[in-house]
């Protein structure tokens, strides 16, 4: 009898050896590589406008379309956490706009300092994603109802803030400076080689890691190209910006809201445990994962970057008024992960999906804007772009479902 | 593993559904390195055992020893930590994470450290151990990296009971662990279950497919109507006495007809393994 078990094994072992080989290139075109797609697109929207434009790749411009971003993808990184557990926060665009409003009444009507003021409109956003996350777990009431209700009351409260006046001016250049502050080229350059040097090390101990316990069985030559690939970014990215008035700060909030929240969704427990809840919850609560606080911790995120996000437009505005969080935000931030490759179906995704997602939303509104294209042009074009991306996600998801029935 | 003393060991075992008596004064009994078959016919109340035992659905009345020590099990965290560990037929994988990740799922390994940095997950740890489990169950998948959605049936099946193996349980049981799966994948499955045992730990084997149970038991238990309707030693026994004592039909002889209806396979070649199977002591 172990014979013939040996026999068994031995045949499937081969046979799943020729699995693997395509396995590998399955994967390449599915799953880690599907922020290549992304890239590619980028490439092709640049293409696109600087032959229309050529002013689209100016150094000017590129600045600009940071500092656009920045509202979306610091929103969309919060809405990447709940699109990875499979569920949905329709309030995030109104939250950022009451969060931002708090923030500016705060410090000029009540003459608080910018600190406590930004630190109260986190707390804002933190409280209301809290709530909103506990009365949809704990009364398993769909997210897309309590956070539907979530926009009506905040947009609500968003009018009560401002009160009268309806739009509110800033001037305290510690928050004004948040998105007005561009750093000159010597700090820029140290920047660079700081986060490459860091960068570089993170990788080579991984890899070192790797190799003392037996598991690296392939040659370092992907991390070298990975490694360059994003030094040659990095260094470009920064020569550009400090052509023009230098690395702004918006963009260094960014991208530290993304590396850390990528951080802790790729490499702790509780992001294992985010993943595992979007996949299925069943299993993570019987493999006693605390499935519910897990939920109330991603839309408190969820919250929290939302605020974040409406103090970088007010910053970025000078202001805040009854339009604040308003118009397509919303959906834009929503979209923008989903372009890039986050599955509105849970348990797939990544924090970098909100960076490309806000990349590519912003550089097709920047490139019309650059055309004087109208804004019923924009809001369609923007449509097509998400659902030509979501269908793309559907097939790869199909081709995903055949390749494991066979 | 003391001889004469079983290592979980269910006296009188009781429960009632409403007006349903589901389990109805059930002895019960499984020791180190033996494999147990439960079978019974739909509603017999081998799940409602089984989930008496892994402490979703506590039993009304009976003792529950385990060790020689008598125990209540009133949650499934006391079966975990009593060392029994559970796996069911949707087996409870998120398809989404890769092989270490649903292996070390809820118990993952963190780097030592301090602040943020404790609770970075050590997954050139948790790989390794990962790699040495499976290898050791001699469990065959494509990577440790691969998808769990993206493996077969058998290979689910196999990290499924891996998975529960990392808890390092004493007893195990695996609710239709061969249901839905190809030939060689059985195969596969029922070779891992016979090196369960080969490690000493007791083990329960939930299934309707009666060659199966024949491959890989000791001992077979049959239910009937939530009570205790025979129990058989796998290498004296044939599947004409289990189906008889299963159906209640007679004393088994002529009942081949009940046979084939319980269990297509039943005529299998599988059959001839019998002989080969029954001597573990």
């Amino acid at each position: 009898m172990t014979d013939t078990v040996d026999t068994v094994d031995g045949t499937e072992a081969v046979a799943e050896e020729k699995f693997s080989a395509r396995h590998q290139l399955r994967r390449v075109i599915q799953g880690d590589l599907s922020s290549l797609r992304v890239v590619f697109g980028l490439i092709v929207i640049a293409i696109i406008f600087q032959v229309q434009e050529p002013r689209f790749l100016s150094a000017e411009n590129l600045t600009n379309l940071m500092l656009q971003i920045t509202t979306i993808g610091l929103i969309s990184v919060g809405i990447v956490y709940v699109l990875l557990l499979g569920e949905i926060d329709l309030s995030v665009g109104a939250v950022s706009g009451l969060c931002g409003a708090v923030m500016v009444v705060l410090n000029v009507k009540h003459g608080w300092n910018a600190y406590l003021s930004i630190a109260a409109a986190v707390a804002v956003g933190a409280a209301i994603g809290a709530t909103q996350g506990s009365l949809f777990s704990r009364f398993v009431v769909p997210s897309f109802v309590v956070t539907l209700a979530g926009l009506l009351t905040w947009e609500g409260a968003l009018l009560q803030v401002l009160g009268k006046t309806g739009s509110l001016n800033v001037t305290d250049p510690k928050i004004t400076g948040l998105a007005n502050i561009f750093y000159s080229s010597t700090v820029g350059w140290i920047m660079a080689i700081v986060v490459i040097v860091a960068y570089g090390t993170v990788l080579a101990i991984g890899f070192r890691k790797r190799v003392a316990a037996g598991l690296a069985d392939r040659n370092p030559l992907p991390l070298i190209v990975k490694f360059v690939a994003i030094a040659a970014i990095v260094i470009a990215a920064v020569a550009i910006l400090n052509s023009d008035r230098g690395v702004p700060l918006a963009l260094l909030i960014l991208l530290g809201f993304v590396v850390t929240m990528e951080y802790i969704v790729k490499g702790t427990t509780f992001g294992r445990h985010v993943f595992a809840v979007g996949g299925n919850a069943e299993a993570a609560r019987r493999a006693g994962i605390r499935v519910n606080g897990v939920r109330i911790a991603v839309f408190t995120i969820s919250g929290s970057m939302a605020a974040v996000g409406g103090i970088m437009a007010a910053s970025r505005l000078f202001a805040v008024n009854q339009n604040s969080g308003g118009n397509e935000l919303l959906l834009l931030a929503i979209a923008g992960p989903v372009i890039a490759g986050t599955s509105l179906f849970g348990g797939r995704g990544s924090v970098w999906t909100a960076l490309l997602g806000a990349l590519v939303i912003g550089s097709i509104s920047n490139g019309m804007d650059l055309l004087g294209l109208s804004s019923p042009v924009k809001l369609m074009v923007t449509g097509g772009v998400l659902l030509l991306a979501v269908l793309v996600d559907a097939v790869v998801r199909l081709q995903r479902k055949e390749t494991r029935a066979a | 593993m003391s001889p004469g003393q079983p290592l979980l060991q269910l006296e009188g075992i009781s429960k009632q559904f409403g007006p349903v008596r589901a389990l109805d004064r059930v002895d019960f009994a499984v020791n180190a390195g033996e494999v147990v078959g439960l079978v019974g016919d739909n509603g017999a109340g081998k799940s409602t055992l089984v989930k008496a035992i892994a402490g979703i659905n506590p039993p009304d009345s009976g003792t529950i020893r385990f060790a020689g020590n008598e125990v209540s099990i009133n949650k499934p965290q006391d079966a975990t930590n009593l060392g029994i560990a559970t796996v069911y037929q949707d087996l409870a994988l998120a398809d989404n994470l890769d092989v270490v990740a649903n292996l070390f799922l809820g118990r993952e390994e963190v780097s030592p450290g301090v602040g943020v940095a404790s609770r970075r997950l050590d997954e050139v740890r948790m790989e390794h151990e990962a790699g040495e489990l499976l290898s050791n169950l001699a469990v065959t998948i494509p990577s440790l990296r691969s998808e769990v959605g993206m493996l077969s049936g058998g290979q689910r099946q196999q990290v499924a009971v891996a998975r529960s193996l990392l808890g390092d349980p004493k007893v195990v049981m695996l609710d239709e662990p061969t249901a839905a799966l190809g030939v060689p994948q059985t195969k596969q499955v029922l070779a891992l279950i016979k090196r369960l045992r080969d490690r000493d730990l007791g083990v329960v084997v939930i299934s309707h497919n009666l060659a199966d149970v024949f491959a890989i038991a000791d001992r077979i238990f049959v239910l009937r109507l939530g009570r205790g309707a025979g129990e058989f030693r796998a290498s004296e026994a044939n599947e004409d006495q289990v189906v008889a004592a299963i159906t209640g039909l007679g004393d088994g002889r002529g009942t081949k007809a009940a046979a084939r209806a319980l269990s297509p396979t039943a005529d299998a070649p599988a059959g001839a393994d019998k002989p080969a199977e029954g001597g573990t002591e």
